[in-house]
């Protein structure tokens, strides 16, 4: 996985989440699920190309499940859109890049 | 304006043998993907009944395994949904990205995708409780009580799986017994969590923020009940992916891919099909796979046969 990309717990979520001054992505993933695989590379690309101005973030439901029942998720991939300690945006199911773009672009600015 | 051999238009079993016969008869084809990359295997976990691999192997591990092989003989890949193709025109034309890719063959294994109630509920409860991929979101379902809907190979195969986080799994079909293999019915008849309830169909999915309940028709009754369930598994069958065709090659009247008896060749010289996206009676990787041999193999000779003419 790329430095662009930071990796999330249960017990590090609210401190880098709440600390992070740009929109944070937080992709809800597994090792099991397919979809979550085919996100990885287009999350790791957007991270790259947009740094500074978006920070995506994984966190693993199946090691940290607090944080994922805290915000019901129930479906991976879940992407949340956090911004100002609010969820701006859910997006559920994998999706390309084009698309992904699209619907982060008002946070990209 | 310079046109390739191959393009080939979608990456499960089927596209990917394509791809790698294709690669290595020097073709250098181009596969364009899909957002939906892999196939249907993406959304399963072990398969057990793909030849050499005895102990079974994870269906995303399969598909990369497919597409290194295809990546290993010069095979190119773009990650993206076909907007538009024209295949009146010479060479045909394919677009992608925003722009335009030209072939003198195609090779279309897009593939079924999974169908949907079509209920409004669905839709808004999607992640919330209703699932199109119960590999990936069984998980959430531990300790809970939950449907899964249909009565073919994969809905009981769902339903088994999902009994190992649910408490107590309802399997709704609409007719009094499974269509499934009878070794997976035999497995879910045995198992204590697997509850049947037939005769029914899914009227609505109930519930606010979430999935609370089903209603349930009885269609021998017309009884209305309602089962409560956190979750909501569909597995009532597929549909092949060919509204991109349709009006461009023969398709028959559930929109599967026509091609000619014993071959992969479609209405369309030069267009070949392969796979899931022609086949109404298979439907397996391994099937797949075959098919997607064939198309490669009708494809090398159909440019072999153009070169042939162009030089006499």
């Amino acid at each position: 996985m790329s430095d662009a990309i930071v990796t999330l717990t249960d017990a590090t979520f609210d401190e880098s989440v709440g600390a992070a001054d740009t929109p944070v992505v937080v992709d809800f993933w597994a090792e099991w699920c397919g979809p979550c695989k085919m996100i990885a590379p287009v999350l790791e690309d957007i991270a790259k190309e947009h740094a500074g101005r978006i920070q995506i973030a994984k966190l693993n439901v199946d090691d940290n499940p607090n944080v994922a029942r805290r915000y019901e998720v129930m479906s991976i991939p879940t992407l949340l859109v956090i911004k100002d300690g609010e969820v701006k945006k859910r997006l559920v199911g994998a999706k390309g890049k084009p698309q992904l773009l699209e619907e982060l672009a008002e946070f990209i600015g | 304006m310079s046109a390739r051999e191959v393009i080939i238009i979608g990456s499960g079993p089927a596209g990917l043998t394509a791809a790698i016969y294709t690669a290595r008869a020097n073709l250098a084809p181009l596969v364009i993907e899909g957002l939906q990359a892999g196939g249907q295997l993406m959304l399963t976990t072990d398969v057990e009944n793909f030849p050499g691999f005895p102990d079974g192997i994870l269906g995303p591990d399969l598909m990369s395994k497919f597409r290194e092989q295809a990546e290993r003989f010069g095979a190119e890949f773009v990650t993206a949904d076909v907007a538009e193709i024209d295949f009146a025109a010479s060479p045909k034309r394919v677009r992608v990205n925003g722009h335009d890719e030209f072939a003198r063959t195609v090779i279309i294994s897009t593939g079924a995708q999974a169908r949907m109630l079509g209920l409004p509920n669905e839709q808004k409860l999607l992640g919330h409780g209703v699932s199109t991929c119960a590999t990936c979101d069984g998980f959430f379902f531990r300790g809970h009580n939950i449907a899964v809907i249909g009565g073919g190979d994969s809905a009981v195969e769902e339903a088994t799986f999902l009994t190992r986080f649910a408490d107590k799994v309802t399997l709704v079909h609409r007719r009094k017994e499974l269509r499934a293999s009878k070794i997976m019915q035999d497995r879910a008849f045995a198992n204590p969590k697997i509850d049947f309830r037939w005769n029914s169909v899914v009227t609505d999915v109930l519930g606010e923020g979430r999935v609370e309940a089903v209603q349930l028709r009885d269609v021998e009754t017309g009884a209305d009940t309602e089962l409560p369930v956190t979750g909501l598994f569909v597995a009532i069958g597929h549909d092949p992916i060919t509204k991109l065709f349709v009006g461009q090659i023969d398709l028959d009247d559930e929109g599967y891919i026509v091609t000619r008896s014993g071959t992969t060749a479609t209405s369309v010289p030069g267009v070949f099909a392969a796979g899931d996206v022609q086949d109404r009676v298979y439907r397996q990787a391994i099937t797949a796979a075959g098919t997607g041999c064939m198309a490669a193999l009708e494809a090398e000779r159909y440019i072999e046969h153009l070169n042939h003419a162009a030089v006499s």
